[in-house]
């Protein structure tokens, strides 16, 4: 397999390539443009048999790619930001109908005022519409996952869309080395197109009308049926992953130095690398930290959260997003996920916009919670507001919750 | 396998419900009684084009044997997009009652 260096954007083209999707459709939005370029690319140079269509707007985008789906075809669409934004209606209308389909999302933050670094209030505001939703912390994951979301979208117990998510600028446009499988290695592991319906002309069917409500209630249970049996779909994704191409990344959640651990930090994309170089420090200095990297947000690993942090003394949730009026959006996940066990939780809202968070700041702020927990007994604090550089020190740290 | 072409639809095997329906006349009810005018043709000026027949989002323009149009007033809830189509000023509407 060559290794190649690739942007965490180009290793998605590669693996869409790799995956033979058969229609594409672009709109250019920053960080995500260089993934249909990209692909733009390897269609004219003939390297992929697929079909480009540009639009003439993100809603569009995805809704080109979802009717090209529903049509029979293997389909993709990328975004980032207000695109994102901009197609949520559409979001709603491909997992409602079920049409196995993938997008890649480039994390970034959302204006006023206007920014193009990341963080995953993008990502974040597409929770609840019925996606799957991944979440990779380097570039071979980067290609890796997409190449599973075709296979995990198009299983015949799952029939969901599903967003793979990368990091803007940090992922997307930095390069670092990625194995490249070989066609035929793909061919041998993706298998061809399955879906539940087709839509086509002679089809006959009409989908989206009006329905009674107790229908459209059974159609929404089914979909979060579909998410549970996601949950195994996805492990067993990973490890088929594993035996053909030798690298796994544990499904659902990735565990670093969980073994033995007291301590847990919570949090996903690329940020959890600084994270686990934070915690390989605080081994070393006699704390037992792991870190559960969140490889994917929908279907939440409830079951397995509540396997690794059953009998830890604290967990410590790093949100690059905030739900205005209320906490970060994964410490309510790993709220109401631990609920049923005694542990510390801290939520720490951090690095919004793109605002630099280093190695040395996951490890202050990791040893901070340990000392409040060993000093307070149980801490509950869902919403630290990490407050940067030149502006830390001058704003009460908000609100101050710290609860025996 | 790429080689290996599969059947493209395969039943989910999960419990599944899709928002999916067949058409089928009158599933909102006999809507020609919405209609406060209605669309009339004169079949003299009719050519059969069919125009009005493609552009009717309700489906109540009927192909006649003839080669002509005519209208379901059972159904048809009187938009009046038939008039607007015709090119040959076949189609009039005219005030309900």
């Amino acid at each position: 397999m060559p290794v190649m260096t690739l942007t965490g954007n180009y290793a998605v083209a590669h693996a869409v390539r790799l995956a033979r999707v058969k229609v594409i459709a672009a709109y250019p939005i920053t960080p995500q443009t260089t993934i249909v370029e990209k692909l733009s690319e390897m269609v004219e140079k003939g390297e992929l048999d697929a079909r480009m269509i540009r639009v003439e707007s993100e809603h569009s985008a995805l809704a080109a790619a979802y009717g090209a789906a529903a049509a029979g075809a293997r389909a993709f669409t990328a975004t980032a930001s207000h695109g994102l934004l901009y197609m949520h209606e559409v979001v709603w209308w491909a997992a409602g109908s079920r049409i196995p389909l993938v997008m890649a999302v480039v994390t970034r933050a959302i204006g006023p005022p206007w920014n193009i670094h990341v963080d995953h209030q993008d990502i974040m505001d597409q929770r609840d519409s019925g996606w799957i939703i991944a979440m990779a912390q380097e570039n071979q994951e980067v290609l890796d996952l997409t190449l599973q979301a075709f296979r995990i979208s198009e299983d015949p117990r799952v029939y969901l869309p599903v967003m793979v998510g990368l990091d803007g600028f940090i992922l997307s446009h930095t390069r670092a080395p990625v194995d490249v499988p070989e066609q035929e290695e793909v061919d041998a592991w993706l298998p061809p197109r399955r879906q539940p319906y087709v839509i086509a002309p002679e089809s006959n069917l009409v989908m989206g009308n009006i329905a009674p409500d107790e229908e459209h209630y059974m159609m929404r249970y089914s979909m979060a049926v579909a998410m549970e049996a996601a949950k195994k779909v996805i492990e067993e994704v990973d490890r088929e992953f594993e035996k053909h191409f030798g690298r796994s990344y544990g499904g659902l959640i990735d565990c670093y130095r969980c073994e033995g651990a007291d301590y847990y930090v919570v949090l996903m994309g690329s940020w959890a690398g600084d994270a686990k170089t934070a915690t390989d420090r605080l081994w070393e200095q006699g704390y037992r930290v792991g870190v559960a990297r969140i490889r994917f947000l929908r279907p939440w690993p409830r079951e397995r959260l509540l396997e690794i942090a059953s009998g830890a003394k604290g967990v410590i949730v790093f949100d690059r997003a905030v739900s205005m009026g209320s906490v970060g959006p994964l410490f309510m996940e790993v709220a109401q996920t631990l609920y049923p066990v005694s542990v510390s939780l801290r939520g720490v809202i951090a690095g919004l916009a793109g605002v630099d968070v280093s190695a040395d700041m996951f490890e202050e702020e990791i040893k901070r919670f340990i000392h409040d927990v060993e000093e307070v007994g149980v801490v509950y604090d869902p919403a630290r507001w990490l407050i940067p550089e030149p502006y830390k020190g001058k704003y009460p740290v908000y609100p101050q919750e710290v609860v025996r | 396998m790429a080689e290996s072409k599969g059947p493209l639809v395969v039943e989910a095997q999960v419990f599944f419900k899709a928002p999916l329906s067949r058409p089928a006349p009158g599933s909102a009810g006999k809507t020609g009684t919405w209609r406060t005018q209605k669309p009339v043709v004169d079949l003299d000026k009719c050519t059969g084009c069919l125009l009005c027949w493609l552009y009717c989002p309700e489906d109540t323009v009927i192909r006649l044997d003839n080669g002509k149009v005519g209208i379901d007033y059972e159904y048809c809830k009187g938009c009046g997009i038939c008039a607007t189509s015709c090119p040959f000023d076949a189609i009039k509407m005219v005030p309900e009652g």
